[in-house]
């Protein structure tokens, strides 16, 4: 079933024109699809965390973008030049090792905090790696940012052609979440879910709560990474906007919309939010695409804190078709977070 | 010397502008567990209001426009606190996550509203003549007076809010309610009409913040965010639920961010999050905090 | 399963969307040309954004929506000053709205990741809106993106001789935001004031800096005869009212966004110390030209009652400006954009043309402006403060006079290169 899905999804470009004009079908498959599944990276990120772990943390697009500022600062033919002198083949592999390294920062700063606690410190940490960015010339190009990362150029093809980059994007999606379905069911996966459900009790069998934690943020870091390397590619380059508070919460909201309770939730969501983000103007109000995202994510928190995830399972459910529980373990963890508390 | 006693006041009086509207912040999740990540929309709200207030009255050259405008901002702010309190959060106490999620989504909302009604011009208060221009401060010479003032006011909230926690009938009602709330409704207090009489001090707090904040530095979008952060670091240093703690915090943070400034500007960032990690490291409850 | 939700939501998204896209492309000569409006309306940069798009607005409803036979349709859309953001909107403006040419964007860091997309585009051209980075045009340009707009450095042109001259003021204290748009605003001040001999001290500050009162005790301590601010926006109405509370009293010379109406229609005791300010820029409140007059005039009748300000401000007009260079094209070739635009790119290169202040404008070799600059004085006229423009300096390049090469090996403005440097 999953094998035909992402069939389809590889011949989309060439299935879309099928039902729309040639132009836009190009679009859907850069804009909106591309766009839509690197974002869904950083978010599935954070739902990894969250499904898995138990722990919702805010410092994901910050990972990203260490990874993406990696990228820029090495990368020759970025403008303007900080270090250079790598090639996309040595700089690539050195960001997604930053974003690594940050994760596993970031995790041993909160690793002794949980809940909210770790809500407001991955938020705190976030927000001060932004305002250094922001404010740093020498290393950031501040404000400006770095430009003209145009990405390799792979087997001889562009990096810029737009399918190239949907099938590379699409291709690491997969990795990273078959990966991760893969990781879950390995012992250390088994231990990170105990902790979530029971830290103690995994304590008492002799496991080290605080490394296995540690670790998770680490491999979410890397999957953050794989997303801010695209993004920066896409975007030819990186500036602290990309970071920033508002882009921050996007990908939160982005994760709360699909569903925290299983990593597909997290493309889900990121497609909901790049149809929204694109299409704003034609619905709404362009001016006010905050407002309207706004109360969406409030809507989905207040009536269905499992995401469309959990909306999709109500209708089936009511339609009295059999479930089929997308969700391991228990529910969302919204709500496994709040059993924790003491 | 004397610029080293500039930059020392400096850090006081910004200090204090922390204090105003982290004390806020740090009484709602003391108390009520309740990670107010609106608490940045709350500043902002409350000196727009506040603003539309005061511009008329401060164009027509009345005295107290300043304080109409302080009046205004904070009584809204309270109002709005109280009935996100009444109509959203209040039925959900305990999924303090969702909580967080429920704030994040307002805040959204409540800037981007901001933006559609009064633009991204920035817009700034006038204190009145009394506590506008400079006073003499031995070392440092003139200064401007409403920053010391600044220091009075936050003082002024500090002992307030100690007096109000420790002394008073409400105190001890939101005190008990924090340790055991069943019993407390079992003592016949309307547990949720003392969450929301919390919720409505803790957003007029953040409300006292945005008219001073705003008179002190201009008003523009963006301070909302600013201003969370801030609150979150100095609640975070200083120690979760704590007023002291939470002083504590304002006064390293200030310090920080303005001797940062003065002596490595590009990495001044960098000081407030070592003192934060550092904190962490030692001591993950804040330095007064309760374990 | 899941995938397949996905899919479906794509799909009927898609066909929901097509209907309301369907217009076929433009290329034969009666169908509407589309025009791609960028510009920021989210986020703290809005106010400039919507006062351009009125602007523009206005300038299409006087010509009827038609030029050269054709309909123009204008496309808007927005950004949030983010560079990333705005080459998303670039993107759906191209590829889903189909536009022939964008109009955008408003800042600079935008400008450049557009002017780098406008290279990977053929048939379509991208004409700046506001954004006034030097290196968009200056370093590595791109074949077709126009600017008929002038750049941060352009703006100050005129600005250090005055101060060296006619102020007699040898040493200036210099408090810049510590990011592109100041440095090269700095850069221009200086190119001029240091190569007369003056001396000048500089004080950055990262963007964002609410708290200027050491700085300010230092600079009102120093021998500085004049304080030359260049701050946007917030702080720079932080930096005025912190410098009139502190008793400032040294003269004031304004960056080109300090001197705008943005700030000075926010009342308070900033605006004493700012009346007498001497300023650089594109535009002014007030200027002794009939063009002008007649462009506020108008400006006035139709947006008074909308939201508009006492007169357009500097966004306004560079969107304005750059919309009459299209609109001259446009009419040069009669609508023609067949040829990948290629009769319309070399009508646009050789266009010369009036901007709304009555500047002239042409192009150079690289697509940008050579133009009038506004030497401009803060007066109190009635019971507000404006911008008026006391002396123009004719047609500054984007180099200020230097010879090309000479001005690229001095190297792109920066903290550490401020450009108080031997220019002969």
């Amino acid at each position: 079933m999953s094998l035909l899905g992402f069939a389809a999804l590889l011949a989309l470009p060439w299935l879309l024109p099928l039902v729309m004009p040639p132009g836009q079908a190009q679009f859907w498959t850069a804009n909106i699809l591309g766009r839509a599944i690197v974002f869904g990276i950083v978010a599935m990120s954070l739902t990894f965390l969250a499904t898995y772990g138990g722990f919702i943390s805010l410092a994901q697009m910050m990972i990203a973008g260490i990874a993406g500022y990696a990228l820029a600062v090495c990368v020759d033919g970025a403008v303007p030049r900080i270090v250079g002198g790598f090639g996309y083949g040595a700089a690539i592999p050195l960001s997604l090792l930053a974003a690594t390294a940050m994760g596993l920062l970031v995790g041993a700063i909160s690793v002794r905090t949980r809940d909210i606690y770790l809500l407001m410190i991955t938020l705190a940490l976030a927000m001060g790696v932004f305002r250094f960015v922001e404010t740093n010339i020498a290393w950031f190009n501040g404000y400006e940012g770095i430009r003209n990362v145009v990405g390799p150029t792979l087997f001889g093809f562009d990096f810029r052609n737009a399918l190239v980059f949907y099938h590379v994007a699409l291709a690491t999606a997969a990795l990273l979440y078959c990966g991760i379905l893969y990781l879950v069911k390995t012992p250390f996966g088994l231990v990170l879910q105990g902790i979530r459900d029971n830290p103690r009790r995994v304590a008492a069998l002799g496991y080290s709560v605080g490394l296995h934690r540690i670790a998770a943020f680490g491999v979410a870091g890397f999957i953050a990474g794989c997303g801010g390397v695209l993004s920066t590619i896409y975007n030819i380059g990186i500036s602290p906007g990309t970071i920033g508070l508002g882009a921050t919460v996007n990908v939160l909201i982005m994760s709360v919309i699909g569903g925290l309770g299983h990593p597909v939730g997290a493309f889900i969501g990121s497609l909901i939010f790049t149809v929204f983000d694109t299409f704003a103007a034609s619905i709404y109000d362009r001016d006010r695409f905050n407002t309207l995202i706004g109360l969406v994510f409030l809507a989905i928190v207040l009536v269905s804190p499992d995401g469309a995830i959990g909306i999709g399972a109500r209708i089936r459910r009511f339609l009295g078709a059999p479930r089929r529980s997308l969700q391991p373990a228990s529910a969302s963890s919204i709500r496994t977070a709040e059993e924790e508390s003491p | 010397m004397d610029l080293a006693a500039t930059i020392v006041l400096n850090g006081l009086t910004l200090a204090a502008l922390y204090f105003i509207v982290a004390s806020g912040f740090s009484l709602i999740f003391g108390l009520m567990r309740v990670v107010n990540m609106a608490h940045g929309a709350m500043y902002l709200l409350a000196g727009y209001v506040g603003y539309s207030v005061f511009e008329p009255l401060y164009d027509s050259d009345v005295w107290y426009a300043w304080y109409a405008g302080l009046a205004a901002g904070v009584a809204f702010a309270a109002v709005f606190g109280a009935a996100v309190q009444l109509a959203l959060l209040g039925w959900m106490q305990g999924q303090e996550l969702r909580q967080a999620l429920v704030t994040i989504g307002l805040s959204i909302i409540v800037a981007d509203q901001l933006l559609a009604s009064y633009g991204g011009t920035p817009r700034q208060f006038f204190a009145p003549d009394a506590i506008f221009g400079s006073t003499q401060v031995p070392w440092v010479g003139g200064y401007p007076t409403f920053r010391l003032v600044q220091i009075g006011i936050a003082l002024a909230v500090g002992v307030g809010l100690w007096l109000l926690l420790n002394r008073t009938k409400l105190g001890m009602m939101i005190r008990a309610g924090v340790d055991d709330r069943q019993m407390l409704g079992a003592c016949g207090v309307n547990v949720p009409l003392v969450g929301v009489a919390v919720f409505a001090l803790g957003a007029a707090l953040a409300g006292l913040g945005g008219i001073i904040g705003a008179t002190a530095q201009p008003l523009a979008m963006g301070a909302d965010g600013r201003f969370l952060l801030i609150s979150l670091v100095v609640v975070i240093v200083g120690g979760m639920g704590s007023i002291i703690g939470t002083a504590l915090g304002a006064v390293l943070i200030g310090l920080a961010e303005q001797i940062g400034q003065a002596m490595f500007p590009t990495y001044s960032v960098i000081l407030t999050f070592v003192i934060m990690v550092a904190v962490l490291a030692l001591r993950p409850q804040g330095i007064l905090g309760r374990a | 399963m899941t995938i397949r939700i996905t899919r479906r939501a794509t799909l009927l998204g898609g066909a929901g969307l097509a209907a309301g896209a369907l217009a076929a492309p433009a290329v034969a000569q009666n169908t509407p040309i589309r025009l791609g409006g960028l510009t920021t309306l989210e986020g703290p940069f809005a106010t400039g954004g919507q006062d351009a798009y009125r602007c523009v607005q206005m300038e299409l409803e006087r010509i009827n929506h038609t030029v050269g036979g054709r309909r123009i349709e204008f496309i808007r859309e927005s950004s949030n000053a983010q560079a990333d953001v705005a080459l998303a909107r670039a993107r759906k403006l191209v590829e889903q709205d189909n536009v022939d040419i964008i109009l955008g964007p408003l800042s600079g860091a935008e400008g450049i990741a557009l002017r780098d997309y406008s290279r990977t585009l053929t048939g379509k051209t991208i004409v700046n809106g506001s954004s006034g980075a030097s290196d968009t045009t200056l370093r590595n340009p791109s074949p077709n993106f126009f600017r008929f707009s002038t750049d941060g450095t352009q703006w100050m042109a005129g600005l250090g001789k005055h101060v060296y001259q006619t102020m007699g003021i040898r040493e200036v204290a210099v408090t810049a935001g510590d990011y592109a748009f100041p440095y090269a605003q700095v850069f221009g001040f200086n190119l001029e004031f240091c190569r007369l001999g003056g001396k000048v001290t500089h004080y950055w500050a990262p963007l964002g800096t609410t708290d200027f009162t050491s700085q300010i005790a230092q600079i009102n301590r120093s021998n500085a005869g004049a304080v030359v601010v260049v701050h946007g926006g917030t702080d720079g109405l932080a930096f005025m009212t912190q410098y009139a509370q502190a008793g400032g009293n040294k003269p004031l010379v304004g960056g080109s966004i300090m001197a705008d109406q943005t700030m000075l229609s926010a009342r308070g005791p900033h605006r004493r110390v700012m009346v007498g300010m001497i300023s650089g820029g594109p535009i002014a409140d007030v200027i002794d030209d009939p063009t002008w007059n007649d462009f506020v005039a108008r400006y006035r009748r139709r947006w008074a009652n909308e939201g508009g300000f006492a007169s357009p401000s500097i966004h306004a007009v560079n969107y304005s400006t750059n919309l009459y260079g299209i609109l001259h094209a446009l009419k040069e070739v009669n609508g023609d954009l067949s040829d990948n635009q290629a009769a319309f790119q070399r009508a646009l290169a050789a266009a010369e043309i009036t901007a709304p202040t009555g500047a002239s404008v042409k192009l150079d070799h690289n697509r940008q402006a050579i133009s009038d600059i506004f030497l401009n004085k803060i007066e109190e006229r009635g019971n507000a403060a404006q911008v008026v423009a006391f002396d123009r300096a004719r047609g500054i390049n984007q180099t200020l006079g230097i010879p090309e090469a000479r001005f690229l090996s001095l190297g792109s403005p920066s903290r550490d290169n401020p450009g108080c440097v031997a220019t002969s």
